[in-house]
């Protein structure tokens, strides 16, 4: 049984809010280094909040081996940090940092925290690569490797391939959230891949491993991005409405994550485990939430997680994306700003980011800005127009590691 | 000292102090499949590991395992990720549910065995044969020769099951 009471305080709910978000762009040759990309997204971050470097005592961020760590970006911006940690990990980090940073500063440890993601994913280390000349395969990867069985395509393909098998999902269905990413991405003047597709462009696509065409993958992209956590009372202070954290779960996991496919079902998503915990946190359910974020490293990647929470019944999702419910102007758009699909792969915040400034009722788009410098937002959705979400209240973010991995968050106007 | 060989052009290393892995795929190179049975709860695992999933005992022993069972899901690659399968396109990674301990501890558990889809001598399938398999294909383990020391499981479709 689900506690829903969205009236008496629980954990940290609407206790902690995101005050500041920033990004570099989204591109395919960068020019230079994570070091120098996080520096712009976090000092971006802190202006957006109407803060400065140096009221700015945390830093998260997260990793593969392949970025710049916090003791150079926070020199780079003159802080002196109170806290700070690098952790290992991609797209089940944010959320799981979003809960992490209001726990060490309703402990004390500081008053702020900047979290930060920054990669050159095309241009340095492309995600899945085993670059010119690979190192020897041991320990674990013994059982995956030498199989040819090791990028995250490959690796996730067995939960794809079987939900199909058993639920009945067709590839015309998944392709559908391309689709509407894209339409989405059409809106998004920051984003890689702004022409609209449609369901046969991805079906013909070439085949990378089955069942995922080429446009049923997300863009390897060079791009930093940040967003800032901080206490609602500091939050209502900065420049702009504060957006309220209600719930996290950071890194809910299934059985045997040594190799997670010993223990089904194997199309249902980690987040199976956590809707429970995170719905009773954020004292409401899915049907409350205006506008979505469900990470979409592949097109099914989008489907899973959606069925995990709740947003449909597990083997409906092939349903649920394709029916018109997360585009714009429908019930519960999706990754409005196009997603990892569309506007660029950067492990998760920009997803994050998007809510946030959908919250803000202040959608980046090409509408107008208005005297008071925000946009006045036309709510035509046709291309090249609007993408904000009329009166959106309730967002949620789904984070994806893999099947057996995840993270979400649901946020709240405040 | 590390046992090292090459297998497609990928070199493969098993550290001295990975004893699992060592046993495993030794046991493989004398064309034995073996898994770990746990002394306490008599459970087989797969992959191997220095303690048991279900009830954290690290005493085990090797048992011989049947290596035969059905495709319970699969991925058929078209875009090589690894320059060692350029050569093998489209080439077929299985995960084979064992006939084995099937549906134990839970209903939902079984032991389910990645491999790729081989020839009986352990080549990789060609592409005509790959576009046959799919999900519930029957199928029996075969070994990849790759040193005296290590031999990597592999599927072939098994014609006893017609």
């Amino acid at each position: 049984m689900v506690e829903m009471d969205a009236e008496t305080p629980r954990h940290l709910r609407d206790r902690y809010a995101i005050a500041g978000v920033g990004e570099t762009a989204y591109v395919r040759g960068s020019g230079r280094t994570t070091r120098a990309m996080a520096g712009e997204a976090v000092r971006k971050a802190i202006a957006d909040a109407g803060m400065s470097p140096a009221e700015v005592d945390g830093m998260l961020s997260y990793q593969s081996n392949d970025s710049v760590l916090s003791t150079m970006v926070s020199a780079d911006l003159g802080m002196r940090l109170n806290f700070y940690m690098d952790v290992l990990g991609g797209g089940s980090s944010i959320e799981a940092l979003v809960g992490i940073a209001s726990g060490v500063i309703e402990a004390g440890l500081c008053r702020s925290v900047v979290i930060f993601r920054s990669m050159n994913g095309y241009s340095e280390v492309r995600i899945g690569g085993s670059g010119a000349r690979p190192a020897p395969i041991t320990g674990d990867a013994l059982h995956s490797a030498p199989y040819g069985w090791m990028s995250p395509g490959q690796r996730f393909a067995f939960s794809f391939t079987r939900h199909m098998h058993d639920h009945g999902t067709t590839s015309e269905q998944v392709a559908m959230v391309r689709v509407i990413h894209s339409e989405h991405a059409s809106n998004n003047p920051k984003a890689i891949m702004k022409k609209r597709v449609t369901v046969n462009d991805v079906l013909s696509s070439r085949m990378i491993c089955t069942p995922l065409h080429l446009l049923d993958c997300c863009l390897e992209t060079d791009n930093a991005t940040a967003i800032l956590v901080t206490s609602v009372e500091r939050a209502r202070d900065c420049r702009h409405l504060p957006v309220l954290v209600r719930g996290v779960v950071g890194r809910v996991s299934k059985p045997r994550l040594d190799m997670h496919y010993q223990h089904g079902p194997i199309t249902l998503a980690a987040g199976a485990y956590g809707k429970d915990r995170l719905w009773a946190n954020a004292g409401l359910g899915p049907e409350e939430v205006d506008v979505t974020g469900a990470y979409d490293a592949f097109t099914f990647t989008t489907l899973m997680q959606l069925e995990a929470y709740g947003f449909c019944k597990p083997g409906e999702g092939g349903e649920y994306v394709s029916d018109g419910t997360m585009r714009l102007g429908g019930r519960r758009p999706n990754n409005t700003s196009g997603g990892q699909l569309c506007e660029g792969y950067t492990h998760g915040i920009n997803l994050v980011i998007e809510n946030v400034r959908q919250l803000r009722h202040d959608a980046d788009d090409s509408c107008p800005i208005g005297p008071d410098g925000r946009r006045v937002h036309s709510y035509d959705y046709r291309e090249g127009g609007c993408r904000q979400v009329r009166g959106a209240e309730i967002s949620m973010n789904m984070g994806w590691a893999g099947p057996q991995t995840g993270s979400a968050m649901v946020l709240r106007r405040g | 000292m590390s046992a090292r060989a090459e297998y497609l052009g990928m070199p493969l290393e098993i550290s001295p102090l990975d004893v699992e892995n060592r046993d495993y795929f030794g046991f493989c190179a004398r064309r034995e499949f073996r898994l770990q049975k746990c002394l306490e709860c008599a459970l087989v695992r797969y992959p191997p590991a220095p303690s048991c999933p279900w009830c954290a005992s690290s005493s085990a022993e090797w048992v011989p395992v049947e290596g035969r069972g059905a495709v319970f899901s699969y991925t058929a690659v078209h875009h090589p990720i690894q320059a060692a399968f350029k050569p093998h396109l489209p080439y077929l990674v299985l995960l084979v549910e064992l006939d084995s301990q099937r549906g134990a501890p839970t209903p939902q558990d079984a032991l389910r065995v990645v491999g790729n889809l081989a020839n009986p001598d352990g080549t990789l399938a060609a592409p005509e044969l790959v576009a046959v398999v799919g999900i519930g294909t029957r199928v029996r383990m075969v070994f990849a020769e790759v040193s005296a020391e290590i031999a990597l499981p592999q599927w072939t479709i098994d014609a006893a099951d017609g």
